[in-house]
């Protein structure tokens, strides 16, 4: 069960997966995620479906590594498992033709943003994606939002690759450029979320983003991951995770974000000399 | 001792179930009571002066048959004893644990008129660990299969119990589960030190070698809707508890350090955060500090008494109403009084406080006093007029109660719910407005106990037997 079929690296600590789940496959809708943990004394934790193939049964992960869990993930090869996968969960996207689409993805928000936009474009959308990163190797499925956007345009904040600036830039020069815009869904860190809705407020542009807040069960049953949308208790999981933009508390949400800091930190560090000696036996 | 006279049965006092040392189980997370031993269950046993009509068993929503079950542990036939409970509760290992007895079976038993009824509750548990210890949870014999297939979603008390019955009775069944683990809130919410969960894991396990097949992970509405699991099973039964929790809908209720009682004892249960970072999931840092629990019932006890376990300083209930109502256990109550936890009565949250980095810092009550009963027969609790009062805190819990889960209304649009969000059944039968589909426990009833969820899986039971037998009536 749960087998990786497929793994590979799309950027230093970014790592595709694509892994056998048929009914997930099956059933999933564009904004869905899944539960993951690894091993048995593992945390849950919550990851979109980036892409599906209801056929051959796989549904594809990609996974930013930032803490001791995503980093564990990332060490895992083609032929290994995960413990549990338990999906698809959380409301699908909101897929309309709006007319002309602008799909903005932050660091692993882009992860998040592909199947939209793959969406949107079948829906009849006229589809620009923005994919941003620190630099050029944090800017991940550039590629693959090619072959599904009309226009695609990479950012860093190094300038090292495409555009030289944050996503909320590059917006703001397509508004200033008289782009046309009916829609834009962003996902990413919340602080890149927040801009872009400040941005798209003043325009009155329609805006979606799909929050990531701190999930256990992801079924609705434990309330951590409460969000405040239009002054509202809101489960992420079950309610969202997309929501209407303008309306979300960020600030409330990146505070909630950093309840488990300091344990994070220290389990991470309790963790990389098991993730070392994890990656000095497959080397070996 | 088996031809004791009415009188000296009358003169045995209560025997008490040994338990760990307050000082001593306030620091770790084993079960608190430790059971009899043979001869004091004898001894007690020997208390039951076998009433003609006992009035015990109309106490027990299920009718435990108490005075036969009660008199095979005075002829030390405990396997028979064990079989006779069974006959009407599937798990009386669990049931001998957690039922509030003082409110059910024990409170209607003669004794209790002139002094303290048969520990009922403890024998049950006897009997229950004596078989899983001695010889194996045994099964009773499985009809011949009858070919028909039975979806049974959620795997509480309400889920296994009805799987267990369906088993037996011949049909194939498939118990759906969302979480990776099995049990429900026997293993989310319940926390070792009052149920093991090697205890549940028994049950589970029983289940699995008879046969019925476990998929966790796998979330009915959305791995598989209803209508799809129709297309596949003969019938289906929704046991999927009611686990959506209440917050209190106060200013601060978002500071980081406040959680529901929910998340708080499922991670530190199901995601074993007490033993992090050995075990991944983290968990508030409770060493030394203040933590108020808001609520009454077993869940607030539950969380109360886990927070000394990971170090708190100081952990109070605080309740709007007072001890007399109290919808706990009492021997939870008076656990949580030895472990030395505080009591707050008569008070209210009406405000979280946190810093500017958005952390809990202090909790405002509203003081209250009690009114003229409410529809429940409980006095209303009403707010002092300019009687509040800041308390600081580090962390708080919301501990009062749970709504039903929105997911399988949300997808099964022709099951029809009330306005709380619960499966509107027939009481008799437990037939939902959906052909075929059954329900069961708490997401009926709202928040209720594990006696009363085993319970209508049973009903549910036979009743999908019945309709299995004859699909065209419904
Ligand atoms: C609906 C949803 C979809 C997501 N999809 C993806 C995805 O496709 N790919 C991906 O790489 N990540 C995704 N995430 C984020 C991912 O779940 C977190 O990165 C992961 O839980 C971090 O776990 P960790 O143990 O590796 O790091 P931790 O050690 O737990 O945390 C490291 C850092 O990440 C922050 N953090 C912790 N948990 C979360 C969280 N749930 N969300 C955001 N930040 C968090 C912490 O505050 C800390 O700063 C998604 C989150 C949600 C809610
Ligand atoms: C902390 C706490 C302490 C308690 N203490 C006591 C006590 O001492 N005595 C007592 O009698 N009662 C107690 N109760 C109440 C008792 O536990 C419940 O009444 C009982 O467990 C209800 O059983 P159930 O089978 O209806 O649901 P649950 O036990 O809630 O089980 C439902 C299961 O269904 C699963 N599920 C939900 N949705 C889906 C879905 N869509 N697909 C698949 N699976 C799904 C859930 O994950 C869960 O495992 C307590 C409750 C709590 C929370
Ligand atoms: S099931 Fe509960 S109420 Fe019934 S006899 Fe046993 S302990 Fe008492
Ligand atoms: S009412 Fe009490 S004494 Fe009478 S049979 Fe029941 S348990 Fe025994
Ligand atoms: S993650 Fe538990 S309710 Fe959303």
């Amino acid at each position: 069960m749960n087998t990786i079929v497929e793994a590979r690296f799309l950027g230093p600590d970014t790592k595709l997966l694509r892994i056998v789940a048929p009914p997930i496959a099956r059933k999933r809708k564009p904004g869905q995620f899944v539960i993951a943990r690894v091993h048995a004394e593992g945390e849950r934790i919550p990851l979109t479906i980036a892409d599906a193939d209801a056929e051959q049964g796989t549904i594809t992960l990609i996974v930013l590594g930032i803490g001791k869990t995503t980093k564990l993930i990332n060490t895992l090869e083609a032929g290994d498992c995960l413990e549990d996968l338990a999906g698809p969960l959380g409301q699908p996207s909101d897929i309309q033709n709006f007319g002309t689409a602008v799909c903005i993805g932050g660091g692993v928000g882009t992860a998040v943003v592909f199947p939209i936009a793959k969406a949107l474009k079948s829906a009849g959308n006229y589809v620009i994606s923005i994919a941003g990163g620190r630099d050029a190797a944090s800017v991940i499925l550039e590629n693959e939002l090619r072959q599904i956007s009309d226009e695609v345009y990479p950012t860093t904040d190094d300038g090292s690759h495409g555009f030289h600036g944050l996503v909320t830039d590059k917006l703001q020069e397509l508004i200033d450029a008289g782009q046309r815009i009916d829609y834009v869904f962003a996902s990413g860190p919340v602080p890149m979320m927040q801009a872009v809705a400040a941005i798209t407020a003043r325009y009155e542009i329609k805006t979606g983003v799909s929050l990531n807040p701190i999930m256990v069960d992801g079924t609705g049953m434990c309330g951590g991951c409460r969000a405040l949308v239009n002054n509202q208790t809101v489960f992420v999981c079950v309610d969202g995770p997309e929501f209407d933009a303008h309306q979300v508390d960020f600030d409330t949400l990146m505070l909630r974000n950093r309840m488990y800091r300091e344990q994070e930190e220290a389990s991470l560090d309790a963790h990389q000399c098991k993730l070392e000696a994890h990656a000095d036996m497959r080397r070996a | 001792m088996a031809d004791l006279t009415l009188k000296e049965r009358l003169n045995i006092p209560r025997q008490h179930i040994p338990e760990q040392d307050p000082q001593e189980r306030v620091r770790n997370f084993q079960e608190v009571n430790l059971g009899y031993d043979e001869e004091t269950a004898v001894l007690e046993a020997n208390r039951c002066i076998q009433c003609k009509k006992p009035q015990c068993v109309d106490g027990c929503p299920v009718l435990v048959d108490i005075p036969e079950f009660i008199q095979l542990v005075v002829e030390r036939r405990f396997r028979e004893a064990a079989a006779v409970i069974k006959k009407d509760n599937t798990l009386p290992a669990v049931c001998g644990r957690v039922c509030p007895q003082e409110v059910q079976c024990e409170a209607t038993c003669v004794l209790s008129k002139r002094g303290e009824p048969v520990a009922i509750g403890h024998l049950e548990r006897y009997v229950a660990d004596w078989e899983r210890e001695h010889i194996g949870i045994q099964i009773p014999e499985k009809r011949e299969p009858t070919g028909k297939r039975v979806a049974v979603v959620g795997s509480g008390p309400a889920g296994l119990s009805c799987a267990d019955d369906l088993i037996l009775m011949g049909h194939a069944v498939t118990v759906f589960e969302a979480l990776h683990a099995l049990g429900g809130v026997l293993v989310y919410g319940i926390p070792e030190f009052r149920l093991p969960k090697a205890v549940v894991q028994a049950e589970v396990d029983a289940l699995d070698q008879f046969g019925v097949e476990f998929r966790t992970n796998y979330i009915i509405g959305f791995t598989e809707t209803v209508d799809e699991l129709l297309a596949r099973f003969d019938a289906v039964f929704l046991g999927v508890g009611a686990g959506l929790p209440y917050f209190l809908d106060i200013p601060g209720e978002h500071l980081n350090g406040v959680y529901s009682a929910n998340e708080y004892l499922t991670r530190v249960n199901l995601m074993k955060a007490y033993d992090f970072p050995r075990s991944d999931t983290p968990m508030f840092d409770m060493q030394d500090k203040n933590v108020a629990v808001f609520g009454g019932g077993n869940t607030a006890m539950d969380v109360v008494r886990t927070s000394l376990r990971l170090g708190a300083k100081r952990a109070v209930i605080m309740y709007r109403r007072t001890e007399a109502e109290l919808p706990a256990r009492i021997e939870e109550v008076i656990h949580a009084k030895e472990e030395g936890v505080e009591f707050m009565l008569l008070v209210s949250p009406i405000e979280l406080i946190g810093d500017e980095n958005g952390w809990l810092t202090s909790v405002r009550l509203q003081h209250m006093e009690l009114g003229a009963p409410d529809a429940s027969g409980r006095r209303r609790p009403l707010p002092i007029e300019g009687q509040t009062e800041e308390i600081p805190i580090d962390a708080a819990v919301i501990a009062i109660g749970n709504g039903s889960n929105p997911i399988i209304p949300q997808t099964t649009p022709d099951l029809e719910v009330n306005r709380w969000g619960n499966i509107i059944v027939d009481s008799q039968t437990m037939r939902t407005s959906k052909k075929g589909v059954f329900a069961g426990g708490d997401i009926v009833t709202g928040g209720a106990t594990v006696i009363l969820a085993m319970g209508a899986g049973r009903i549910a039971a036979k009743s999908i037997n019945d309709y299995l037998n004859h699909p065209d009536v419904w």
